[in-house]
C-alpha cells in the first residue's frame, strides 16, 4: 500500500513536471541552446501568479496561461535583442549567456521581492481526494491535469499550424528550413517565446503547490534538465515520459533515503543514464 | 596463398532499426586496389567506420594481418596501421597546414619528437603538392587542397592499408586527375588501398578488382571488367526498370 | 605563448609577492584572493580551453578540496599534507568523474559537469558526522598571529598559481598538449590520427582538478570556516571561465590576464553593491559575451575607438 501510495504521490507531480520542462526541451532542441534562464522564468511566472491572487483573487490554475503570455513577450524581446546575435558562436558563449541573465533576473527578483518563500494559499484549500486508501492531494491533480493539457496544447500546436510546423523543421535542419523560405532567426525568437511561455505557466501552477523563491530558480532549472534527459531531448511525449519518471524517482528516493535526499537520488540516476544511454529513454542520438 | 591484409567475415552493423551492412565478407591482399562502389546510403562510408572503429559491429569479425580489430577503439587501430580519409574532410581547423600532418605523425606515425614529426609531415606535405600552404591555416584550404590534406595526414600514419572515402568528391577535372597520380604513386608505393568512389574512370583505372554494396549487402566482388558487366551492378546503380529495358533490349 | 610572455608572468607574480609583503590587510586579501582566481582560471584552462571541454565542476573539485582539507586538518594532520589529501582526492575523484561523464560531448559534458556539485553539496549537507552539515566547519589557527598566517597562505596561493602556471606552460609544449589541441578541434579526427583521446582528456580533467582542489584546500585554511553553499558555490565553476575568455581561452597567460582583470573589477563594483553584485555579475558576463566574446585581445592592436568603430560599422 505503501509503495502503491509512494507511486501516486510520484504520478501525481508527473504532468506538472512535464510542463516545467517542455519549454527547455523546445528551445534546447530548436534553439540548440541550453537556457539557464529557464528556473528563473518559472519563478518569475510564479510571482505574477502570486500577485495576481493576492491583488485580485485570481485562482492561479486560471492564471497560467496568462503568466505564459507575459513571459512569451519577455522570451520573445529577450531572444531578439540579446541571444540572437550569439546564436552563431560556440555553445559555451550562448550558455554563459543565459546564466549571465539568469544571474541578473535571480538577483533583481530577489531586490524586489525578497528571497522569502511564499505560496498561494487558496481558500478554501483544495483539500485530499481518497480512493481506497491512497491520498491524492487536489491541488496536485489539479496542477498535474493542467500542467498536460498545456503540454498537449503546445504539443498540438506544433504540429497543426504553419509557424507550428516551421519551428519543427528549423529543428530538424536549420539550413534546409532556411532554402524552403523560412524565417530562421525569427523562428528561433518565436520558439524561445514559447519556451518562455511554458515556464511561465509551469510557474503559475507551482505556486499554488510549493513556496517559490528566487533561490528555488536553480532547483526548477535542475528538474528540467533531469527531464529531458531521462525523456530524450526535444520530444513532447519525451517530455511528458520523463516528468512522470522524475517524479517518481523523486518519490521513491525520498521513501528509501528521506525527503532531502530526493533531487540528489535523482541526479546520480541521471549521470548514470548519461553515462550508459546519453540519448536518453526514448531519444535519438544526434543533438549532442 | 599468403593470409589476406584485411579480412571480413559476415560483418553486420545495425542502427535502430537499420541494417547498414549485412553478412560482408571481404578479403583484402596485401599492396592490391580495391574500388568499393555502390549506391548512396549503400553502407559504404558505415563499412570504412566500422573498419576503423568508430562504429562497433553488430556482428561478424575482423582481422588485420591475422589479429582481430573487431570493436577496437579507433586510435588504436590507427596505430596498427590502418589510415582513412573522411568524406566530409576532418582538419584541425586553427592549425596550420604542417602541424595537422605533423600531430598525425606523431601520435601514429612513430615520430618521437615535435620536431621531426614536423620534418616528416613537410616531406608529406611535398608529396601531395601542398609545400607551399604549409603554413596557412587549414580552415583557409580549398575544397580541393584540404581533400589533399586529407590524404597527407593519413600517409603520415604510415598506413599499411588506406581507406579513401571519396576524395574526389567536389572536385574539377583537373584536381582530379591529380588526385588519381597521388592515388597510384600511393599504390605504387605498395600500400593497400580501399577506394569509395563514384567517380568510375578513377576507379577502372585505380583498382584491379572492385567490390559492390547495395543495401548493406556485398552483392559483387570481381575483377573490375567483370563486375562492370554484371547485371546486379547495374541493376542497382541505375534502377530495375532501367536494367529490365536494357535486358529487354539484348543488351 | 612566446618565452617573452613567460618571464613577463613570473615576474609579474614575483612583483605581487613583493607589494604584498609591504602592505596592509586589505591589500594581502586581494593579491591572495588573484593567487586563487589565477590558479582557478589556469586550472579550468587545462580542461575547458586546451582540450575544449566545457567543464562546469571547477567548484565541485574546489569543494572537495576544502572539505578535505577541513577534515584532515580539525583531524591533527598537518597544513602541506591536509592540502596533499585535497588535491589528492580531488584528482582521484576527477579521474573516476572523468571514466563516467568524458564520453559525453558538448553540452551532456556541460550540463552534467554541472550536476556534479550539486550532488556534492548535497551529500557534503547530510553528512553532518564528518562535514558539519549545513552549519559548516571551523578550521584550526595555524597558530603565529593572524597577520603572519594571512602571509603564509598569500604565499601558498603564489606558489600553486606559478605550479599551475608551470604545468600549463609545460603543457602547451609537450604531446599531451598537441593532443588535447587536436581534440578540442576535431575529436572524431584526433582519433583517427592516434590519439588515444580517452586518456589525454581524463590527464586533463585530473590535473585541472588537482589545481583547483589545492586552491580549495588553501582557501578552506585561509578563511578558517566553510560550508557547503560557499564552497560548492557554482559561481566558482562560472568566473573562472569568464576570466579565461577575457584573457584568452586555451593561452597559457590569458587566464592570469584575465583573472587580474576580473578580480578588478568584481572589487570595483561590489564594494557599492553588495546586495546586487550577482545581478552586476550577470550583466557583466552578457555585456562580455555580447560585445567582447573574444577577449581583452580583441581590443589589442586596435584600440577602444578602432574596435567600436569596427563594432558598429558592421
Amino acid at each position: 500500500m505503501l509503495w502503491l501510495q509512494v507511486l501516486v504521490n510520484g504520478l501525481a507531480i508527473g504532468g506538472l513536471y512535464a510542463c516545467i520542462a517542455a519549454g527547455f526541451s523546445l528551445v534546447w532542441g530548436v534553439l540548440n541552446v541550453i537556457n539557464i534562464l529557464h528556473g528563473s522564468m518559472i519563478v518569475l511566472g510564479g510571482y505574477l501568479a502570486f500577485f495576481a491572487h493576492q491583488q485580485w483573487g485570481i485562482n492561479p490554475f486560471l492564471f497560467a496561461p496568462v503568466a505564459g503570455l507575459v513571459l512569451f513577450v519577455f522570451g520573445y524581446a529577450l531572444q531578439r535583442l540579446a541571444i540572437n546575435p550569439v546564436m552563431s558562436r560556440p555553445f559555451l558563449i550562448t550558455l554563459l549567456l543565459t546564466f549571465g541573465l539568469n544571474l541578473f533576473l535571480d538577483n533583481a527578483m530577489i531586490a524586489l521581492f525578497s528571497a522569502d518563500f511564499r505560496k498561494v494559499i487558496l481558500d478554501p484549500p483544495l483539500g485530499v481526494f481518497e480512493l481506497g486508501g491512497i491520498i491524492l492531494p487536489v491541488d496536485r491533480v489539479y496542477a498535474t491535469l493542467t500542467g498536460l493539457v498545456i503540454v498537449g496544447a503546445l504539443w498540438i500546436w506544433l504540429r497543426s499550424t504553419q509557424l507550428g510546423r516551421a519551428i519543427i523543421a528549423v529543428r530538424m535542419d536549420r539550413d534546409a528550413a532556411a532554402l524552403l523560405g523560412i524565417n530562421v532567426s525569427g523562428t528561433y525568437a518565436i520558439a524561445f517565446g514559447l519556451g518562455a511561455f511554458m515556464a511561465g505557466s509551469a510557474g503559475a501552477l507551482l505556486s499554488a503547490i510549493f513556496p517559490i523563491s528566487p533561490l528555488a530558480s536553480a532547483g526548477y532549472l535542475g528538474k528540467a534538465f533531469a527531464i529531458c534527459v531521462l525523456g530524450g531531448l526535444g520530444s513532447i511525449p519525451g517530455v511528458v515520459l520523463g516528468g512522470f519518471a522524475l517524479g517518481v524517482i523523486e518519490s521513491y528516493g525520498a521513501l528509501f533515503l528521506g525527503p532531502e535526499h530526493a533531487v540528489t537520488v535523482a541526479f546520480m540516476l541521471l549521470i548514470v543514464l548519461l553515462m550508459v544511454r546519453p540519448s536518453g529513454l526514448l531519444g535519438r542520438r544526434g543533438f549532442a | 596463398m599468403t593470409e589476406p591484409l584485411l579480412s571480413i567475415e559476415h560483418l553486420g552493423k545495425r542502427f535502430r532499426g537499420l541494417q547498414a551492412l549485412d553478412d560482408v565478407t571481404l578479403e583484402l591482399k596485401q599492396g592490391e586496389v580495391v574500388g568499393l562502389i555502390g549506391p548512396n546510403g549503400a553502407g559504404k562510408t558505415t563499412l570504412i567506420n566500422v573498419i576503423t572503429g568508430v562504429h562497433k559491429p553488430s556482428a561478424g569479425t575482423i582481422h588485420f594481418r591475422g589479429e582481430s580489430i573487431a570493436g577496437m577503439r579507433p586510435d588504436r587501430i590507427a596505430r596498427r596501421g590502418i589510415a582513412r580519409t573522411f568524406q566530409i574532410v576532418q582538419p584541425f581547423p586553427a592549425m596550420t597546414v604542417l602541424e595537422n600532418v605533423a600531430a598525425a605523425a606523431l601520435f601514429a606515425g612513430g615520430e618521437t619528437s615535435l620536431a621531426s614529426a614536423r620534418g616528416k609531415a613537410a616531406e608529406h606535405l611535398h608529396f601531395c603538392g601542398l609545400s607551399d600552404q604549409a603554413d596557412k591555416p587549414a580552415a583557409s584550404l580549398t575544397l580541393a587542397g584540404r581533400k589533399r590534406l586529407e590524404l597527407a595526414k593519413s600517409l603520415a600514419l604510415n598506413p599499411t592499408l588506406l581507406l579513401l572515402d571519396e576524395v574526389n568528391a567536389g572536385l574539377n577535372t583537373a584536381e582530379i586527375d591529380h588526385a588519381l597520380e597521388l592515388i597510384l604513386s600511393i599504390a605504387a608505393r605498395g600500400v593497400t588501398v580501399l577506394l569509395i568512389e563514384h567517380l568510375m574512370k578513377v576507379v577502372t583505372r585505380a583498382a584491379s578488382r572492385i567490390v559492390v554494396l547495395h543495401h548493406g549487402r556485398l552483392i559483387a566482388d570481381g575483377a573490375t571488367r567483370e563486375v562492370m558487366a554484371d547485371e546486379a551492378v547495374v541493376e542497382a546503380y541505375l534502377g530495375r526498370r532501367y536494367a529490365a529495358r536494357l535486358a529487354g533490349a539484348g543488351i | 605563448m612566446n618565452p617573452r610572455n613567460a618571464v613577463l608572468a613570473i615576474a609579474a607574480l614575483a612583483v605581487l609577492a613583493l607589494v604584498a609583503l609591504q602592505a596592509d590587510n586589505y591589500v594581502l586579501r586581494l593579491a591572495t584572493m588573484f593567487g586563487m582566481y589565477a590558479t582557478l582560471a589556469m586550472a579550468w584552462n587545462i580542461i575547458g580551453g586546451f582540450a575544449g571541454y566545457p567543464s562546469f565542476a571547477t567548484a565541485a573539485f574546489f569543494g572537495l578540496g576544502a572539505y578535505a582539507t577541513g577534515v584532515a586538518q580539525t583531524n591533527g594532520v598537518p597544513l602541506l599534507l591536509a592540502w596533499g589529501c585535497a588535491g589528492l582526492l580531488a584528482a582521484g575523484f576527477a579521474a573516476l568523474l572523468g571514466s563516467a561523464i568524458l564520453h559525453l560531448r558538448g553540452r551532456y559534458f556541460a550540463i552534467a559537469s554541472l550536476v556534479v556539485a550539486d550532488v556534492l553539496r548535497e551529500l557534503t549537507n547530510s553528512w553532518t558526522d564528518v562535514t558539519g552539515g549545513g552549519m559548516g566547519m571551523n578550521l584550526p589557527l595555524i597558530g603565529g598571529s593572524v597577520v603572519d598566517d594571512a602571509y603564509v597562505y598569500l604565499a601558498a596561493m603564489l606558489i600553486l598559481a606559478a605550479a599551475t602556471f608551470g604545468t600549463s606552460l609545460w603543457l602547451d609544449r609537450s604531446k599531451l598538449g598537441v593532443a588535447l589541441r587536436c581534440i578540442a578541434q576535431n575529436e572524431d579526427a584526433a582519433q583517427i590520427i592516434g590519439i588515444d583521446t580517452r586518456r589525454a582528456k581524463t590527464i586533463a580533467l585530473v590535473l585541472s582538478s588537482l589545481f583547483a582542489g589545492l586552491a580549495g584546500g588553501a582557501y578552506a585554511s585561509w578563511v578558517t570556516y566553510i560550508d557547503p553553499t560557499d564552497v560548492y558555490d557554482g559561481a566558482l565553476s562560472v568566473k573562472p571561465i569568464l576570466m579565461a575568455l577575457l584573457g584568452g581561452v586555451g593561452t597559457v597567460s590569458g587566464p592570469v590576464l584575465g583573472a587580474l582583470v576580473y578580480l578588478g573589477l568584481e572589487e570595483l563594483l561590489w564594494r557599492n553593491l553588495l546586495d546586487f553584485h550577482a545581478g552586476i555579475l550577470g550583466l557583466l558576463v552578457v555585456l562580455l559575451v555580447l560585445f567582447l566574446p573574444g577577449g581583452l585581445r580583441q581590443l589589442r592592436g586596435r584600440g577602444l575607438v578602432g574596435w567600436l568603430k569596427g563594432r558598429f560599422a558592421r
